[in-house]
Parts: structure tokens; C-alpha cells; sequence
């Protein structure tokens, strides 16, 4: 089809005023992006090569230039944050996208009370993360929180007839870092026996992980609805007369092909995952030990309460290239698949 | 691709109805001429309502000046702050500012160019005679002031549950040491009793315990030599005080990563733990949940820190390229008023910078609170700015996250020795 | 199919659960005393219901309430409205160098807001917007154009060419078609990418509270957050705060929800 189009359209001076055309509708835009991300970023990157490290602004280049990055990238905090990121895009967008995607399947039928289900999970979306993380952080509370009612369930008369100890988690509490992999890259990289930070799995990320896939699980799973009302009802048709059971049919028929779906969801979790700032603060801050801070939190610090503007800045360009390193990537493979 | 009637008058409706409501919004007047913007982070309950009955008596002497009442929330000004240096940096300063004397105001305020000097409004008002020179050397520089201070916290102070130490026999005489204070603990946690309180979601508030062991242990005068870099933060006796705080962070209650300062406070009054190191806003949580002085809760000064009042003050400063400077002064004059000082202490919890207030107007607690700041060696906290560079504040917030967890003396005291050289104090 | 049907009930029932627990406490707190508000008691019922919590609360947030309407519905808009022009020439107009122009676009999507503020407000102070609601509007629509465009860009991907062709063949300009063909056709993507710009404006923070500095004109995220003071905190009356804030976002689901799916399965969202 759209060779069609394209040869329709091939003479040269007319392509050349589409063309022109073209870019001048996009001009407006073109041109807010490049102050307000391109410049502004550019900006930030000089920053974070001066002195400013005080409210008085200071824009003289430091020596050495790269100073700055070096002293951050020696930060425990900095590592421990760099660390948290991965651990929790990781478990979050896992999570989100399978919740979202059971809730999905399970709505993708009709029966009374559907439309009511549909809102009552897309509901958390709707809040200010703000005012979530203050919840969660009172339903993790060890002491008071969603512990008790394994007491009252039950649960830990059970577990003590079975003489193990009663379940109570310390949720944004604990300090520990678990599944470590120090050692196993101290085998194959000696340097790596002189990191400052664990590098495993914070516990205290779990609890974190569970409010935002809370919070986002519903969005995931009305992107799902999306897809599977997309997908013709010849398909599953096709699929019962073969004989597949519901679970084989959504397993090997239905899910595949709401493959992009996922990219698109993951991507949009991805986004929110790099920059997640409010819900943490509010939840659990830097956590103990650092166990759930994030660059964003880290940026927001040094600049503003340290007034470190450098290395407040050094921090944000840093955040800014690990999101490259999966943009890009979902760019190339979004063109490729058009070509 | 067939469109849904229905959900299309849906949405017109909608977006009908948000362009109506948007439409009745009066454009409200932005030019208003006489006026003064006042910017702190005084935003709820008792503390709202010290700032009102401030602004209260500013109208009532000036009733043409129209006051903006810019406050932000968050602990110790923390999302209000960055707005601020945001606003500063960018050339569009609030009349006057709400801040900490010492190293805050001067360093990142005064230093830059950022503040005015008041000095002639200490002359025309006599503010000199009032204010104790003590306090007026952390705003001072080349005889020049550069903040008004409404209001004085003591961080130094160690509550109880009253009643709960009576059921377990404990009196707690005028003083108490850091010995007594663990033997009490280890009873206290052997009768299955948590001993101290602690609610740190906000780091600083284990700070103010860090702090207050600091002083205790190594003395006033060590202490005040730590931010002029005659001490360093790795000699022995810094080394036993850190030692001190890392003891008492194992009688702390279990959720406290969990509880904000003032959930801890809720936890004392109920009796799920007994001590707590906290600044004296804590009396006025207690205040408002019906406690009573010396019946349902006690005090005593931080172990070691008897004749001490560590300070933790609120003043406001005169911007530089300010849109109402004459304004923004009078508000200022207001502000060091005896009875306006009065009226907002007592709302909110604290007591007057200045020393003559009518201290027969003040609670029990209180009252020994003056008492104290009339007779005590007056230091600077450093949780709030006032002792070092925000540089180090923050540094010393990372490092004690991560003291909490590894209780690393070495690691935590050369931390700070090094960060202190950097901040620029340190030696 | 009975048992299934009631299978499915009970495992949705405990999904819900899950999702109602924050909610459970947030309502029960905010109908409390606000000194019996406390972490020991929070999953406690109210011994007696007061709407004090909220009455306070809605007398305090009414009027950034108000502010948040008036910023977050041409934000929405307009953003839309440049995301769908965009993404039409994105997908029907290719030329070379179009999709670098794309990916360079897209890319604000993923900046962190913390980096721009400071060139931010002295770009806004210096075109005169600081400080003020236009300032804000203009923030956020800019850096929402990239995920609007990425949006429509992918809806009218999905759609066939021939219909652009038609219009051109008939002699219609780059701009006529789109207003006359295309944007007629385009409700399902506009109720996506206005949802989604919806809440993540009304729901913002950073920039409303960096932007716009007047008490009295910001938006209510900010008065919510101002709500709990430093030195003290009445949760009742944040709980309640909570509710009446999200009240709007919750509305515009229930009213638009339904499009919302609809506009997703459209391939609003797919890669």
C-alpha cells in the first residue's frame, strides 16, 4: 500500500514541497524539544563539568573536567542507586506486566460485573503517587501494617506447628541484599572484590516493586484489553476446534501475538521505572543502608538540599544515558520492523 | 473503524462541562501593588496557624499591605527548599525567606549576595538589647545582621513515658548519663519493653540522636570545634560518641525505618517504647494529644548535655532585588515584635528568641526551656543547618544511612573527616 | 461453566482485595477524628464517621483544585492535538530523515525532570511565563508532545494509506487532509493520549511546585503535599485530601474509560 502512495508521490519537486511542507508542521515541535530537552540537557551537562557546588553559581570548568563523574561513580550511594534501578525496573515491570496480563485474560469474557472489575483495578492509576507511597508505606509498617493480619489469617500458628518461625517480613525495613553476585564477578573480574556495595536483590525493593505494579498493573491490563478485543474471534475459534484447552489457547495463540503490546507496555513502564521519584520518597526514601534510594532521589538531593549543582547534574546526564541504552535499541527495532 | 456515538457525546460533554468550570474562573487580580510575599515552609495545624496570627498583627499595622503567604511543606523546608534556591538562582527571590541562622543563612544565602543586611532595623527597633549576643554572633557578619529569628527548638532533650517508667520502678532524677541511661535500657529491654523511640523515615531525625550523643560526649566546646576545624571527626572522643549513638540505635523500636519523627511520638504515648531523643517539637504532638508535663510524660536534658541548649531556629532573612523591599522590612519589624513573638511561640510549640518574653505565658516545659536558653552554653545543630555547609549536611545524612546498617565506626568517622575537608571547615 | 464462572469470581474478588487495601485505609482514616488517626490503629473502623477530615480537606484544596482544571485541560489538548498532528506526518508523510527527527523527538520521553529544572524556570522567566498557569500549560505540553506523537504515530500507522492518497489525489494539501480525513477518525487515539496526559499532569508535582510558586495558583498535588506540615501532620485530613484530589482523574476514567480500551485496541499502542 504504501508503495502505491510512494509512487504516487514520486516527482521530484513535488516530494521536495511535502517535504518542506512537512517539516514546517513539525517545526513548532522540532523546536520546543530543542530548548526545552536539547538545551536544557546540554545545559545540565555543562553544569556538571564546573565548581557550582555552593548556591553562589560558580561555572568555572573543574580540574580535572571529569572530576566530578569520577568522585560520583566512587560513591557507594551512586553505585547502590545505579544497582537499584536495574533490580527494580526489573521486578517491577515483571510484575506489572504479568498482573496486568492475567487480570486481562481473566476480563477478557463477558459476564455481569466486568466493566466494574475493568474500573475498580484500573482505579490506583488515578492517584498521585504522593499520597500512595504514604499508604503503602503505613500497609509495609512492620509492627502495625499488613503483618498482623498473618496472625490473624493464621498463617503463623501454622508455620510455628510446623516449628518454623511466624512470617514477618520487614518489608521497606530491611537492610539486607540479597542474592549476591560479588563473589561470582570477583571470579572472573579481580577489581570487582573492592566494590562498596552488595550487588544482589535489597529486600526492601520488593515492597516498593508491589506498590508501583499496584499502582500501574491496572494500565497494563487495559493496554491488554486493547490488544486481545483487537484480536478476531476467528482466531480462538480456530484455536477450540484444534481442541486447545483455554490455558494452551492463551499460552500458545493468544499471547504471542500480543507480543508488541508488551514492547509498547514494557516501554512505557521502563519510563517510569527510570524516573521514579515521588513514590519512593513518600514510601521509604533512601531506605536503610540506601536499599531503595534512586538516581532521581539522588539528583533531587544533591541539588537541592546539598545545593551540589554539579554533581546533582553529573547525575541526571548519567540517568539520561542508561535510558539510551534501552531507548535506542527499541528505536532501531521499531524501524527495522517497519522497513 | 466505526465511531462510537455514544462515547463521542461523552466526551464532548465532558470537555464541555472542564471548559465551562475553567471559564468561570475569575482572572483574579495579579497586579496588586502593596504587597509582601512571605515564603517558609509553615503549611499545617499549629504551625499554620503561629504564621497566621504573625501575618495577623502585620495587618493590623499595615492594613493596606497585602500579604502573600507563599508556604511549602515538607520536613525542614526539604521540597520547599529547592524552590527557593531555584526562585534565588534564577532572579526571582520572595520578599523574605524563611531559614536557619548559622552556616544556612550565611553560606548559601549571605555569602552569595542573596540577603540584605538589617542592621539598621536592629537600630531603629533595639534589637541589639534583646537578642543574646550568642545567637546574634550565628546571623552576624562584619557587624552586620541578616536575619530576624522568631522562634527556638531545643534538640537536646530526652522524653519518657512517665507512667511506663513508674510501672517498672525507674525515676529519673534532674540528669541522667549515658551509663545510667543503658542500664535503664537493658532492664527496660529484659522486662520486654523497647527503651528508646525513634522514627526515622526521615533520616534527619536519627541525626538529631547522632547529635545530641556528639555533644554529649565530647562537650560544648569540642563540639563548636568540630565546624571550625580544630577538632577532627576521627579523634577518640568523637570516635566514643559515635561508639554511644551506634549502642543506642540497638534499643530502637523495629519499625522505626518505617515511622515518620511524629508517628514515634505517637508510639511513646502509647506505651510501645519508652525514651526518646527528639528535639521539643515533640511537645507539641504531646500538647495536642492531651498530655500532660511531668504527669503522662517527662524530660531531661540529653545525657551529657546539662548545661547545653542546642538550637534549632527559624529566622527570616531581606531579599536582595526583592519587588517590595519597604514592605517586606516592616514585615520583618513585625516579626521581632515582644507580644508577636509571644502569640507565635505559644502556638507553636517553641519559645521566643528573644529573651524577654512573659515566660508565666508558657507550659512547664517550656518555661524550663527559657530557663535554659537564658543560662546554657547556646550551640548550632547541624541537622538543620546551622553548624556546617549544606554540602555536609548532606553528607552527613548519607553517612549515617549508611552507619544505621553496617555500624562501621571507621568507615563513618573518616567519611565525615573527609567530607568536612571538602565542605571547606574541615582540616 | 457454573464452577468455572465462579472460579473466576473468587480469584478476581481476591485481586480486588488487593487493590482496594490502600484504598480501605485511606477512606477509614479519612473518616476519623484527627486524633485518632494513628499507625496502631489503622486498620480499625471509626468509632464514630466524621466528615470533618474531608470537609477540612475540600475547604483547602478547592481552590488548587480549581487551578488543576484550568491547567490540566488544555495541557491535555493541546499536547493531543500537536501529538496527532505529528504523529500523521510521522507515519503518511515520510521523508528522509524523518525517522531520525522521530527518535530525536521521542527521546524527551525519557529525560529526567530533574536535570531541566533550573534551565527551565530561567527560560520561563525570561520569555515571561514564570510563575504563572500559561508557564505551566506550556511545560507540560512540551514535554508531552513525544509520548502523543508516539501514540498517533502508531495509531495512524495502522490505518490504511489509500485514504490519504484519495484526499491527495483529489487535490487536498497535507493539512486539509488531516483536518478533514483524518482527525475525524482519530477519537480512539485521542482518548488514549488524553487520558494518559490527563493523569500524568494532574498527578504531577515536580514542575507545579518548581513553575509555579503562588500558593493560590498552584496546582492541588502541591497543596495535597502541603496538607502535612514539618513539625506536624493531621492524616485524616491528607487521607481525605487524597480522595477529593483523585476525584477528577477518577471521573474522566469512568466517563472515558471505555474509550480509553477502545482507543487502545485500536492499535493505539502498538509497536
Amino acid at each position: 500500500m504504501r508503495r502505491v502512495l510512494a509512487s504516487n508521490l514520486r516527482g521530484s519537486a513535488w516530494q521536495r514541497i511535502t517535504r518542506h511542507k512537512a517539516l514546517l508542521v513539525l517545526l513548532p515541535s522540532l523546536a520546543l524539544t530543542g530548548i526545552f530537552v536539547y538545551g536544557f540537557i546540554g545545559s545540565s551537562f555543562f553544569f556538571s563539568l564546573t565548581n557550582w557546588r555552593t548556591l553562589a553559581v560558580d561555572l568555572s570548568l573543574r580540574e580535572p573536567l571529569w572530576q566530578t563523574y569520577a568522585e560520583m561513580l566512587a560513591m557507594p550511594r551512586f553505585q547502590a542507586d545505579l544497582r537499584n534501578t536495574v533490580v527494580f525496573s526489573v521486578l517491577f515491570i515483571a510484575l506489572a506486566i504479568s498482573m496486568g496480563l492475567v487480570l486481562a485474560i481473566l476480563l477478557d469474557r463477558q459476564f455481569a460485573g466486568r466493566s466494574f472489575f475493568r474500573s475498580a483495578f484500573l482505579f490506583p492509576y488515578a492517584l498521585s503517587f504522593i499520597v500512595t507511597g504514604v499508604l503503602w508505606r503505613w500497609i509495609f509498617n512492620p509492627e502495625t501494617g499488613i503483618n498482623l493480619f498473618f496472625d490473624l489469617l493464621g498463617i503463623n500458628k501454622a508455620l510455628a506447628a510446623l516449628g518454623i518461625g511466624p512470617l514477618a517480613p520487614g518489608w521497606t525495613t530491611d537492610p539486607n541484599v540479597v542474592l549476591s553476585v560479588n563473589q561470582a564477578i570477583a571470579a572472573v573480574w579481580p577489581r570487582g572484590a573492592s566494590f562498596q556495595i552488595e550487588w544482589g536483590i535489597p529486600v526492601a525493593l520488593i515492597p516498593v516493586a508491589i506498590a508501583a505494579t499496584w499502582q500501574l498493573s491496572g494500565f497494563v491490563m487495559a493496554m491488554y484489553l486493547g490488544g486481545l478485543g483487537g484480536i478476531a474471534q476467528s482466531v480462538r475459534d480456530a484455536a477450540r476446534i484444534d481442541g486447545a484447552s483455554e490455558f494452551r489457547m492463551y499460552r500458545s495463540v493468544i499471547v504471542p501475538m500480543l507480543t508488541p503490546i508488551t514492547i509498547s507496555t514494557a516501554i512505557i513502564l521502563l519510563h517510569v521505572s527510570l524516573k521514579i521519584f515521588d513514590l519512593v520518597f513518600a514510601m521509604s526514601g533512601v531506605g536503610p543502608g540506601f536499599a531503595t534510594d534512586m538516581p532521581s532521589i539522588f539528583v533531587f538531593e544533591m541539588m537541592f538540599k546539598a545545593a551540589r549543582y554539579n554533581l546533582g547534574a553529573a547525575a541526571s546526564i548519567v540517568m539520561l544515558l542508561a535510558s539510551c541504552i534501552v531507548v535506542i535499541p527499541y528505536l532501531v527495532h521499531t524501524f527495522r520492523s517497519r522497513e | 473503524m466505526a465511531l462510537d456515538l455514544r462515547g463521542m457525546r461523552n466526551v464532548t460533554l465532558i470537555l464541555a462541562g472542564v471548559l465551562l468550570l475553567a471559564a468561570c474562573q475569575d482572572s483574579g487580580s495579579s497586579s496588586e501593588i502593596n504587597q509582601v510575599e512571605v515564603f517558609s515552609w509553615w503549611t499545617s495545624g499549629s504551625e499554620a496557624a503561629a504564621l497566621e496570627s504573625v501575618f495577623e498583627s502585620f495587618r493590623s499595622q499595615y492594613p493596606d499591605v497585602n500579604v502573600i503567604n507563599a508556604s511549602i511543606a515538607g520536613g525542614g523546608g526539604s521540597a520547599a527548599r529547592p524552590v527557593l534556591q531555584t526562585r534565588l538562582v534564577g532572579g526571582n527571590p520572595p520578599d523574605t525567606w524563611q531559614t536557619h541562622p548559622g552556616a544556612e543563612v550565611m553560606g548559601q544565602y549571605v555569602t552569595p549576595g542573596f540577603a540584605l543586611s538589617l542592621h539598621d532595623l536592629y537600630i531603629e527597633e533595639g534589637w541589639y538589647q534583646v537578642f543574646p549576643s550568642s545567637l546574634l554572633s550565628m546571623v552576624t557578619e562584619k557587624g552586620q545582621p541578616f536575619l530576624v529569628i522568631l522562634n527556638l527548638h531545643r534538640s537536646n532533650t530526652l522524653w519518657y513515658n512517665l507512667p511506663l517508667l513508674a510501672d517498672h520502678n525507674i525515676e529519673i532524677g534532674e540528669s541522667l548519663s549515658y551509663e545510667e541511661l543503658f542500664d535503664i535500657a537493658e532492664s527496660l529491654s529484659a522486662a520486654g519493653v523497647t527503651p528508646f523511640c525513634m522514627g526515622d523515615a526521615g533520616i534527619w531525625a536519627t541525626g538529631i540522636m547522632f547529635e545530641n550523643a556528639l555533644a554529649g560526649v565530647i562537650g560544648p566546646e569540642r563540639y563548636l570545634g568540630l565546624w571550625d576545624g580544630t577538632v577532627s571527626f576521627t579523634d577518640a572522643d568523637v570516635r566514643t560518641a559515635i561508639e554511644t549513638y551506634g549502642r543506642l540505635l540497638n534499643y530502637l523500636n523495629t519499625d522505626h525505618a518505617a515511622l515518620s519523627w511524629d508517628q514515634a511520638v505517637d508510639k511513646l504515648i502509647g506505651g510501645g517504647c519508652v525514651f526518646y531523643s527528639m528535639g521539643d517539637w515533640v511537645y507539641g504532638e504531646l500538647a495536642q494529644a492531651g498530655k500532660r508535663d511531668n504527669v503522662d510524660f517527662g524530660w531531661v536534658a540529653a545525657p551529657g548535655t546539662e548545661d547545653t541548649y542546642l538550637l534549632v531556629s527559624d529566622g527570616f532573612t531581606l531579599a536582595q532585588g526583592g519587588p517590595n523591599a519597604e514592605a517586606a522590612r516592616n514585615m520583618l519589624r513585625v516579626m521581632g515584635q515582644r507580644k508577636v513573638q509571644e502569640d507565635f511561640n505559644l502556638l507553636k510549640g517553641s519559645i521566643c528568641a528573644r529573651t524577654d518574653c512573659d515566660q508565666s505565658r508558657f507550659g512547664p516545659y517550656l518555661q524550663w526551656a527559657m530557663e535554659s536558653y537564658s543560662t546554657d552554653m547556646l550551640i548550632p545543630t547541624v541537622v538543620h543547618g546551622s553548624a556546617a555547609p549544606a554540602d555536609f549536611q548532606q553528607a552527613l545524612n548519607d553517612a549515617l544511612t549508611d552507619f544505621v546498617v553496617r555500624r562501621n565506626v571507621d568507615a563513618f568517622a573518616n567519611t565525615l573527616k573527609r567530607e568536612a575537608r571538602a565542605s571547606g571547615f574541615g582540616k | 461453566m457454573r464452577v468455572k464462572r465462579i472460579i473466576l469470581i473468587i480469584v478476581l474478588g481476591l485481586a480486588l482485595l488487593f487493590y482496594a487495601l490502600p484504598v480501605y485505609v485511606m477512606v477509614v482514616n479519612g473518616l476519623k477524628e484527627a486524633t485518632n488517626v494513628s499507625m496502631a490503629t489503622m486498620w480499625v473502623l471509626p468509632r464514630q464517621l466524621t466528615a470533618g477530615g474531608f470537609a477540612e480537606a475540600w475547604a483547602m484544596l478547592a481552590p488548587n483544585l480549581r487551578n488543576s482544571l484550568i491547567m490540566v485541560v488544555p495541557a491535555a489538548l493541546i499536547s493531543s492535538m500537536i501529538g496527532a498532528v505529528n504523529g500523521y506526518v510521522f507515519s503518511k508523510w515520510r521523508f528522509r530523515g524523518s525517522e531520525i527527527l522521530f527518535a530525536l523527538l521521542l527521546f524527551g520521553f525519557f529525560i529526567p525532570y530533574q536535570a531541566i529544572l533550573l534551565p527551565l524556570v530561567r527560560f520561563l522567566q525570561w520569555i515571561g511565563l514564570y510563575g504563572t498557569l500559561p508557564g505551566l500549560v506550556l511545560t507540560h505540553v512540551v514535554y508531552g508532545i513525544s509520548v502523543t506523537t508516539l501514540i498517533f504515530r502508531n495509531f495512524y500507522i495502522n490505518m490504511p494509506n489509500a485514504i490519504v492518497e484519495a484526499a491527495t489525489v483529489d487535490g487536498a494539501g497535507l493539512l486539509q487532509t488531516f483536518w478533514r480525513i483524518m482527525l475525524p477518525l482519530s477519537l480512539p487515539a485521542f482518548a488514549v493520549t488524553l487520558i494518559f496526559q490527563f493523569t500524568n499532569i494532574w498527578n504531577d508535582f515536580l514542575f507545579g511546585i518548581t513553575v509555579v510558586p503562588n500558593p493560590q495558583a498552584q496546582p492541588v498535588t502541591i497543596a495535597l503535599n502541603n496538607l502535612s506540615g514539618s513539625f506536624s501532620v493531621d492524616w485524616n485530613v491528607v487521607m481525605s485530601g487524597a480522595v477529593v484530589a483523585a476525584l477528577p482523574t477518577a471521573l474522566v476514567y469512568i466517563g472515558l474509560g471505555r474509550l480509553f480500551v477502545r482507543g487502545l485496541m485500536s492499535g493505539a499502542v502498538k509497536a
